[in-house]
């Protein structure tokens, strides 16, 4: 038996290299925990910022990317393995990362972005001068300006519906943040949930006749599977406006939104100040910059909705189909 | 690999090995496919990862994850046992029944323990490095849970049980009850997944709720491929496997992790871990057929 083992451990033997670094060469080893359009193109946007400050892929910066593929049991791993490697910062996109590279990274610092609630992940005492090792970008939406948006396409609306898989953690901290905005803003919330994108067409059929406007987080069970809540606002004219701007591409309404790959650009940004040697504790954590206006006039029309003229001035994008 | 990413699967591994006895007992033992374990094993990292955040001692949460993990697997035994469901579909019952459960016991889908006391903070203390703490702590764990499970697979009740599991009409004919064997084996196997559940929210510094998905096919894997490596006749070498198993699995995917170098991506990592899972499990078998002669005589 321990022949066997042995051996098996010895065939492991090629994959154990260490780590060897040019003097002047900086590492940055990034963790995701599921491959997916807007999280790649967060990843995407680190590595272009990073670039654009000098820190060049196979020229002065060594990459190291890993996936959990939605494993958070590897991505605990992946943590590991990091924490070993020792680069000089750890970027984690999405919050079931940040949490296991935060805990596996003792004295590494750790980057994290497309988080929606740092604070409630415990990732950050504060988001001002957080301390510590541990700083990033947060992806909370301005759902105070979504549901104004929602009131000016929708002006009669008084109740409406969101759908929502309560296993997501950022979904359900937007959804509680989403009852207290339309609470303020005079609307009624109703919602429906989904534990797969199988039933994402049932429940958004739960909301016909019930609400008057559908308004869609960026949870990413319902938006893998966002064409079934289109369709349904489409056969019903029930008018669907959705939180994220890659939506609206594919089928709703509107859209006032940033996208993943400006967030993955200012993550970069933080990343690039500690490489020059800024202390992680002594960056803030950053909300979303950059909101875009995208608009989709078809889909209006399909959901039996009258745009205002002066929304599409205001429109950055203004996409068919 | 690096040091720290070696002992890190090592880690993984002895908490998985738990689950790997788990799993062993249910699908050796009692001869019952329990697809409870997915449930199980977030469901003990959320009663744990709850306690912990209300203020209880990390200790009496993880044997407070026991016990939850303990009823959940009855409650599967008992709707196959009383209401005659068949065991794949009574345990498919109860791990779905316990994600909504899960999300109810934490509130929200993740509970984080980043900076809370754990059972691992004694190392802590003792001025341990934490990436010795974890394998070291978790290995006594495994070793002292190895222990007792053997004492009772060899006492009277255990012995009651392996029969009641390998033949039931016999088992029933000399007087055993085999349904409360049933009962008392499940609790039993889901108890132990939640505690490697409870211990893996601890290590890892959050509960999550799709921290089960695919636990029974690693608890598999472990267990079966184990037993390819050791061929098992007695329990200490069936434990032994699952524990072998469990700690090869995640060495496969470490080393999966680090073959960037072959042009492989990240992507490819469950690929990758898939075949050299399938691998060490072929391999004792392969390497049998090549030295051993056929047993037909050479022309």
């Amino acid at each position: 038996m321990s022949k066997k083992l042995l051996v098996g451990l010895l065939s492991l033997l090629p994959f154990m290299s260490p780590a060897a670094l040019a003097a002047d060469e900086k590492f940055v080893a990034i963790t995701q925990i599921v491959e997916h359009p807007a999280l790649d193109a967060c990843r995407k946007g680190v590595q272009d910022e990073l670039a654009e400050r000098g820190f060049k892929v196979g020229e002065n910066l060594k990459w190291m990317y890993e996936s959990a593929q939605g494993n958070p049991t590897t991505a605990n791993q992946i943590a590991k393995k990091f924490a070993g490697e020792e680069p000089d910062v750890i970027v984690a996109i999405a919050t079931p990362s940040a949490i296991t590279a935060a805990a596996a990274a003792r004295n590494t610092p750790v980057v994290f972005s497309a988080v929606t609630d740092p604070l409630g992940a415990k990732l950050v005492k504060t988001l001002e001068k957080p301390g510590g090792k541990v700083t990033g970008t947060m992806d909370m939406l301005p759902i105070d300006k979504h549901l104004q948006l929602v009131k000016r396409i929708v002006p009669e609306a008084k109740i409406i519906g969101t759908i929502y898989n309560p296993g997501e953690a950022n979904s359900v901290s937007l959804v509680e943040r989403l009852k207290k905005e339309s609470a303020d803003a005079g609307l009624v919330l109703r919602e429906a949930a989904v534990t797969k994108s199988s039933e994402i067409l049932n429940a958004a059929r739960s909301l016909v006749g019930k609400v008057d406007a559908i308004y869609l987080l960026t949870d990413n069970t319902v938006i893998s599977g966002v064409e079934a809540v289109i369709k349904v606002g489409e056969q019903n004219k029930l008018p669907v406006i959705a939180a994220d701007t890659d939506t609206v591409t594919r089928g709703a309404i509107a859209a006032y939104g940033f996208n993943y790959y400006d967030v993955g650009r200012q993550t970069g940004g933080i990343v690039a100040d500690i490489l020059e040697g800024k202390a992680p504790g002594d960056i803030d954590v950053q909300g979303v910059e950059k909101l875009e206006l995208y608009l989709n006039p078809g889909a209006a029309e399909r959901m039996g909705v009258k745009l205002d003229s002066k929304l599409s001035e205001e429109a950055k994008e203004i996409v068919g189909g | 690999m690096s040091q720290i990413a070696f002992l890190g699967a090592i880690e993984v591994g002895l908490v998985f090995a738990l689950v790997a006895f788990g799993v062993f007992l249910s699908f050796r033992i009692l001869d019952f496919p329990d697809l409870t374990v997915d449930g199980s094993f977030p469901l003990g990292g959320a009663v744990c990862a709850t306690l912990i955040t209300f203020g209880w001692n990390p200790w009496l949460a993880t044997l407070a994850a026991i016990t939850a993990g303990a009823m959940a697997g009855s409650v599967t035994a008992w709707l196959n046992v009383r209401l005659k469901i068949l065991h794949l579909l009574a345990s498919i019952l109860t791990m779905m029944a316990l994600y909504s459960i899960n999300l109810r016991i934490m509130g929200k889908p993740n509970v984080a323990l980043l900076g809370e006391p754990t059972v691992l903070s004694v190392f802590d203390t003792l001025g341990v490095k934490y990436y010795y703490a974890a394998p070291i702590g978790f290995a006594i764990v495994v070793t002292a849970v190895a222990g007792l499970l053997l004492f009772f697979l060899k006492s009277e009740l255990g012995l009651a049980m392996r029969a009641a599991g390998a033949n039931p009409h016999m088992a029933k004919a000399q007087g055993i009850n085999t349904g409360f064997m049933i009962i008392v084996g499940m609790a039993l196997s889901n108890g132990l997944v939640a505690l490697a559940g409870a211990l893996f929210a601890q290590s890892t510094g959050n509960a999550d709720i799709t921290m089960g998905v695919g636990v029974i096919l690693v608890g598999l894997a472990s267990v079966i491929g184990g037993e390819a490596l050791l061929t098992p006749r007695t329990i200490l070498l069936a434990l032994l496997g699952c524990i072998i198993g469990s700690i090869l699995y995640r060495l496969a995917v470490a080393a999966a992790l680090n073959t960037d170098f072959l042009g492989l991506q990240a992507q490819d990592l469950n690929l990758i871990t898939a075949a050299l899972v399938a691998m060490a499990i072929v391999l004792p078998t392969a390497k049998r057929a090549v030295f051993k002669p056929t047993g037909r005589p050479q022309a």
